[in-house]
């Protein structure tokens, strides 16, 4: 890899592991975040996200392999790494003894800015939150959203070069979800590198350049959401329900259609290219299934076929 | 693995020397706190005077103060008080406070998330448990100036005695409240409290123990911060009232080590 | 995997003619068994303080400062009982109503605010007023076994002459339930704790504790504090005890006010409760 390639890497991992004790929470993962690219990770509960986050922010040593933000260790330089980085914890945690701007304000002294700097920025960002008209209340009167909004404004309070955001947009309402959608682009096109984890699929596939499937500590897929579709599901998806009681014996019947034949206790799923003609047949076949649909293929299905369905607690 | 190696960066991971910005977190919050709560921390230990002292010391005249002289009650038990709500101010700050923005609201995972290290937290919040523990160590030295309590010059230490005594308990209360997981156990720390007022020789002289119990009370701390400010106020005193000091000074280190590396060992596992 | 839940498992069967029958009857029970339940994580605190802190107080308070006080030759001036036995009575009711206190404040502004129990309460058939009645029939469980314990470090203290000693017990713990039904009245209008109840630890709790003839006769207060007294709850209760516990002499129309006192305290108090509960949980 070349000198002028290499500035641009922000992040970069080797063989990054990280024990609790006799649990190793992230077994050796290898990616790298390139400047301006929204990167995501994916996995279910317990895959090792969070303590990867952790670890980038600087606050959670690593138990072995290499890691380097923005050149430098953070073993060694937490708090100067820190100092360019924005975090946006799974749970709020803004300072509910504060008014909105004063949680801005005090979080940017913390950094050691200025007021002369600081009293502008926060008013700037609590027009980027639309907060604006919320400025001298207390924080407990926000709605949820308003809340993330105001998270993510203060931690961009420093001017960061990476944000990190683990999963934004959870227990957000759908209006809420896309005003924060929007406003991470516009981040995005402003030239912040953004380090997303999230269990929604489609805020990955919206958000995310590209992404890494996790699972029990280690990488499992890595890619652009359209290369791991690709590769990891068919193009369409038939979903057909016959009841909970007939779907596992009308499965053996339907072996050979599509690609790849999922049973679950509620519903048969067909992985293939041509799902109405699959549809279409399976009819004629003199099957009747209560409910069926055909859509297309989409991270979710990356995501279950690489990290199984049974849940993780 | 590399577990064994060792912390390079020593203090400088620790502390980013800007504690005065955790100070001024709390000054903004006071702003959202209603102002009468503020204020009436100052009653507490006037109402007790007024009782005890004014009250109670009707029944039982005059009382032997540390050299023998006799002083009047409520010369005697005022300087106990002053003690006693240094104690309870540093506690409070540093143990309820802290466990609630701790673990309710999150408030120190914000920090560590900037450039703060976990030193900068745990001197900030103390320094401000201080500053509002001198405002009400003034408060209360003026009505007792007022009642003419104050038998000696030397009281005007009592101030930054008290400031010691809340130092001392702010940093070890700061440290085992980083212990603390659920709110009953919280409750122990006032077990631990109550018997301490009430034994501390704070409503009468020490003598009136037996030997052993003696003993057992001056292990301590508030007997012998009511020791320090009682020999300051009532002007009887020698040089074994620095052993008092000794022992807060002793306090304040331990609990500042222990606290920043338990607040390290929380949240930046 | 199988996961099995039937949705009519038999029910039914335990249900008379209507669903609501039970909950109309017992619902404030139901409550009540509630909160004990939760108390049952606190149940060390609560029986260590009920124990420790009659320890810590009787021999600190009683003995240390009586000490002093039957030393002086004055005393009390009522005759030739010890400052234990004075100061005895109040201290029990003083339990009471600390624990009255403890049990109607943050267990209301929570059951509102925090786990919002009173809803999920109120959604099964339990009304207002049943909630209400059994977070203070779950003080009164706590207020008898507080009351009960300091009565018994008392006797073994010998500082109960009189033979009608026990009726102090009554009085105290009425005092408990009087106090708390007023202070779950306020704290059921709460709606975030802001350190109200700080303040009213600091500014009503202490200055009654101090300022009731607890520690000494009311009337050795300047007549400009004595109001102080007569407000008090703590004051009505002690009063009753002293007189129970070694035969202080009193009228009977004031023994007669102390009781009426409370008892109206208590009636108001669990009417604006009532009130309160059932327009905060209908909002």
């Amino acid at each position: 890899m070349s000198e002028t390639e290499d500035s641009t890497i922000m992040i970069r991992a080797g063989g990054l592991t990280k024990a609790f004790g006799a649990l190793v929470a992230v077994d050796g993962v290898d990616f790298e975040v390139r400047k301006g690219e929204a990167f995501g990770l994916l996995g279910p509960n317990g895959a090792g996200k969070s303590t990867i986050m952790r670890m980038i922010a600087s606050v959670s040593r690593r138990s072995g392999g290499t890691l380097s933000i923005l050149g430098m260790d953070p073993d060694e330089r937490g708090p100067d790494i820190r100092g360019h980085l924005g975090v946006v914890p799974q749970q709020d945690n803004l300072d509910t003894e504060l008014r909105v701007r004063d949680n801005l304000i005090v979080y940017g002294r913390y950094f050691g800015l200025p007021m002369k700097f600081l009293r502008p920025k926060a008013e700037e960002l609590l027009e980027f939150a639309q907060l604006t008209e919320k400025a001298a209340v207390k924080v407990d009167s926000l709605s949820g959203g308003m809340k993330r909004r105001l998270t993510i404004a203060r931690a961009l309070v420093n001017e960061p070069d990476i944000l990190l955001l683990d999963e934004p947009t959870t227990g957000l309402d759908p209006q809420a979800r896309h005003i924060l959608w929007d406003r991470l682009f516009r981040l995005k096109e402003a030239g912040v590198t953004l380090v997303i984890t999230t269990h929604y699929m489609d805020e990955a596939e919206q958000l995310c350049d590209r992404l890494v499937v996790m699972d029990k500590g280690r990488i499992m897929a890595a890619g652009t959401p359209a290369a791991l579709i690709q590769q990891y599901s068919s193009r369409e998806v038939v979903e057909l329900r016959f009841g909970s009681e007939r779907n596992a014996e009308v499965a053996l019947q339907l072996a050979g259609t599509g690609e790849r034949i999922e049973t679950l206790p509620d519903r048969i799923l067909i992985y293939t290219q041509t799902g109405e003609e699959d549809l279409a047949r399976i009819v004629d076949g003199g099957l009747r299934p209560l409910t069926s649909l055909v859509r297309r293929s989409s991270l979710e299905d990356v995501f279950l076929r690489l990290t199984g369905r049974s849940l993780v607690e | 693995m590399r577990e064994g190696r060792p912390v390079a960066a020593g203090l400088r991971s620790v502390y980013a020397g800007r504690s005065h910005t955790v100070v001024l977190r709390a000054m903004y919050a006071l702003k959202t706190s209603a102002w009468f709560v503020v204020v009436s921390g100052f009653f507490e230990p006037v109402f007790f005077l007024l009782s005890f002292g004014l009250g109670l010391g009707g029944l039982i005249g005059a009382i032997q103060g540390p050299k023998g002289l006799a002083v009047s009650y409520a010369a005697f038990i005022a300087p106990a008080l002053l003690a006693t709500s240094a104690m309870n101010g540093a506690i409070y700050d540093s143990t309820w406070n802290v466990f609630f923005k701790m673990r309710f609201a999150r408030l120190y995972e914000a920090m560590i998330a900037t450039s703060l290290g976990p030193l900068d937290i745990a001197l900030g919040e103390i320094a401000y448990a201080l500053l509002r523990g001198l405002v009400y160590a003034l408060a209360f030295m003026s009505v007792m100036f007022a009642f003419g309590l104050v038998l000696s010059p030397w009281g005007l230490l009592a101030i930054p005695a008290a400031l010691l005594i809340a130092f001392g308990f702010a940093s070890c209360g700061m440290a085992i409240t980083s212990y603390m997981k659920t709110f009953q156990q919280m409750d122990w720390i006032n077990f631990f409290m109550l018997p301490m007022f009430m034994f501390s020789a704070t409503f009468y002289p020490i003598t009136v123990y037996p030997e052993a119990i003696q003993l057992l009370v001056k292990i301590f701390p508030l007997w012998h911060g009511i020791e320090l400010i009682r020999g300051l106020t009532l002007g009887q005193f020698d040089s074994s009232i620095l052993w008092h000091a000794l022992y807060f000074a002793v306090m304040v280190a331990v609990g500042l080590v222990a606290t920043t590396r338990r607040l390290t060992a929380l949240f930046m596992k | 995997m199988s996961v099995e839940v039937r949705a009519h498992a038999g029910a039914r069967a335990y249900f008379g003619e209507r669903r609501s029958a039970r909950s109309i009857a017992f619902g404030a029970w139901y409550v009540c068994e509630h909160r004990l339940r939760t108390m049952r994580a606190y149940l060390m605190t609560i029986v260590m303080g009920s124990v420790f802190n009659p320890m810590f107080y009787l021999f600190s308070l009683g003995l240390g400062i009586g000490s002093y006080i039957d030393a002086s030759s004055g005393g009390l001036g009522q005759g030739a009982i010890s400052y234990l036995t004075f100061v005895g009575p109040a201290l029990l009711a003083s339990a009471a109503l600390n624990v009255g206190f403890e049990e109607c404040a943050f267990p209301v502004l929570g059951g509102f605010k925090w786990t919002r129990e009173f809803w999920a309460m109120n959604a099964a058939p339990i009304s207002a007023r049943q909630v209400a009645s059994g977070v203070l029939m779950a003080a009164g469980f706590r207020v008898v076994f507080t009351v009960a314990v300091f009565f018994g470090f008392l006797s073994l203290f010998h500082a109960l002459p009189s033979p009608s000693a026990w009726m102090a017990m009554p009085a105290a713990m009425l005092s408990g339930l009087a106090f708390g039904s007023v202070i779950m009245a306020i704290a059921s209008r709460l709606e975030e704790d802001d350190g109200w109840f700080a303040m009213i630890n600091r500014l009503v709790i202490a200055p009654m504790f101090l300022f009731s003839g607890t520690f000494f006769p009311l009337e050795r207060l300047p007549l400009g504090l004595q109001w102080i007294g007569w407000i008090s709850p703590l004051w009505h209760a002690t009063q009753l005890g002293r007189v129970a516990a070694y035969g202080m002499v009193e009228p009977a129309w004031l023994t007669a006010c102390h009781i009426g006192y409370l008892v109206i305290m208590l009636i108001i108090g669990l009417a604006l409760s009532f009130r309160t509960f059932a327009r905060r949980l209908s909002k």
